[in-house]
């Protein structure tokens, strides 16, 4: 019992991390309506430059977080302006080969700058996000508890700020119905952008969270973005709380699923959850359908 | 205050509009009838900026306005409640009002706008926590109205404002686009429901095939030969 416990625990605080990652995948695809490939190398661009401002400045890595959302929120805005813009009338496979074609050109130029070494923060002067607390028999990683409490907090804020600002009604509206929004003067060209840099902003978040637990290298971004990619399916598309929930749920089946049936089974478990997610709901857990968030 | 000088648009290569002229004077009720194709909803979209023109031009209170963007011409003071209401589906009708003064001229008084809205249709009250999908299709008219006078707008323009609604409700669209006008609002009104709106309207527009067949005031359109032998089946 208490090893399930422990278990569960484990699961849910990989689930916090899974869920800082899904945020912004499920906000860019329910608004902008594009899957963006390039997500995971955004969570590795955010990783490495959380690494170079500790290196060069000492910033801890929940400091350096702050200034990475408005870096990222900047990549993010560029890649919806400049790339996925132009292509807002293609057909979806155009919109999906130029996002991998930037998640490739990006894997590839990490490695050129940094080339294929594991880089990893330095928390050994650190005061928080390193360590672990018990509680009786329990133990919590500090780290992963406070990237847990991060993603409540941050999803707390999203709601607030698309339901009770004329902005955030403007971003819900356009998601829902683009042409009534264009009728209500909302620049949807704009809001598209907006949406995107968020999406990509929370990756800037993410990159200092994991930081303390995780170290950077070129693919790092593909290790967790297909994880990524099926809590967002699993919890419905664009739902952020269901991208919560079904992070939650694929933590804790790994965590499970690693110990009880096999380590190198566990992606087996979770991939089937989510094939029959798409046979028995394909809409996912919150989702009511398009464009319901 | 709004005029269309030979205007030309369509979708695509297919012209729709051809050289459409009209005039709507500030404090006037214009209507455009037509068939079904014959262009009424595509010289609202021009005029919304959503298609562009092929030639000609529209001017609203004596400046140019084709070429400009939809938000742009919507911040000028031109809304539309368009056809099929067009509501946002899955957000609450009054985040749906609210998306009304969504211009940021709009905004400072969105709340007490929201009153004076909510006075005019009383039964929008009641069902302003629910999602606009969950309404009837009376309520959801009601919604795209009070939308559009969200954004107070110099210039409403309705797009076949009664479609698909029962006979009674349609006389009480009618009475609530009256008591807009009464209170000093432009509008422009397009619709197939020609004896209703012609009987509301200063003036009128027969639009055949894109083009302009016949104008004149509300009443001799009511009387004229080819409206009634064409449009009210006398």
């Amino acid at each position: 019992m208490e090893i399930f416990l422990q278990l569960l625990i484990n699961g849910l605080m990989l689930g916090g991390t899974f869920a800082i990652i899904s945020i912004g995948l499920t906000l860019i695809f329910g608004i902008v309506r594009v899957v963006n490939f390039a997500h995971g190398e955004f969570l590795m661009i955010a990783m490495y430059g959380v690494y170079l401002m500790n290196l060069q400045f000492g910033l801890h890595p929940y400091v350096a977080m702050l200034p990475m959302f408005f870096l990222m929120f900047a990549l993010g805005a560029v890649m919806q302006r400049y790339i996925i813009q132009p292509l807002l009338s293609a057909s979806d496979e155009i919109q999906i080969f130029a996002t991998v074609g930037v998640s490739t050109a990006l894997m590839n130029a990490g490695l050129m700058v940094f080339g294929a070494d594991v880089y990893s923060v330095d928390m050994s002067s650190a005061v928080v996000g390193t360590g672990m607390t018990s509680i009786g028999s329990l133990t919590i990683n500090n780290g992963q508890l406070m990237t847990f409490i991060v993603s409540i907090l941050l999803i707390g804020a999203l709601d607030w700020f698309l339901k009770y600002t004329f902005l955030g009604r403007a971003i819900r509206a356009t998601a829902q119905h683009r042409d009534a929004a264009l009728l209500m003067g909302v620049d949807v060209k704009k809001i598209y952008i907006i949406a995107f840099g968020l999406g990509a902003g929370c990756l800037g978040l993410a990159g200092g969270l994991m930081a303390p637990q995780y170290p950077v290298f070129p693919t790092v971004g593909t290790f967790f973005v297909l994880t990524a990619f099926i809590i967002v399916v699993l919890g419905g598309l664009g739902s952020l709380h269901g991208a919560f929930l079904g992070a939650l749920i694929i933590g804790v089946v790994d965590s499970l699923a690693g110990y009880y049936i096999a380590p190198d089974l566990k992606e087996v478990v979770y991939f089937s959850i989510f094939i029959a997610i798409l046979i028995f709901r394909p809409t996912g857990l919150f989702g009511a359908g398009r464009g319901s968030e | 205050m709004l005029k269309f000088n030979n205007v030309s648009a369509g979708y695509g290569g297919a012209e729709i509009l051809r050289n459409v002229s009209l005039e709507v004077k500030e404090g006037e009720v214009v209507t455009i009838v037509g068939a079904n194709g014959a262009g009424k909803t595509t010289s609202l979209r021009s005029l919304c900026g959503l298609i562009p023109l092929t030639s000609g031009s529209i001017e609203f209170q004596g400046q140019q306005i084709n070429g400009l963007q939809p938000h742009e011409i919507v911040d000028r003071g031109i809304t539309l409640v368009p056809e099929g209401r067009q509501l946002f589906p899955f957000i609450t009708v009054r985040d749906n009002l609210l998306m009304g003064a969504y211009k940021k001229t709009a905004r400072k008084d969105a709340e007490k706008r929201l009153e004076e809205v909510l006075e005019l249709f009383p039964r929008v009250r009641e069902r302003l926590g629910q999602y606009a999908s969950q309404l009837s299709g009376g309520e959801q008219q009601m919604v795209a109205i009070g939308r559009g006078l969200m954004s107070q707008p110099k210039l409403l323009m309705f797009d076949e404002p009664s479609l698909g609604l029962s006979p009674l409700l349609v006389s009480q669209v009618f009475d609530i686009i009256r008591s807009i006008v009464q209170s000093g609002t432009t509008v422009l009104i397009v619709e197939q429901n020609i004896g209703h709106t012609l009987r509301l309207a200063d003036r009128g527009y027969v639009l055949e095939n894109g083009e302009v067949v016949v104008d004149g005031t509300g009443e001799q359109l009511l009387d004229d030969p080819h409206v009634k032998r064409a449009y009210l089946g006398l």
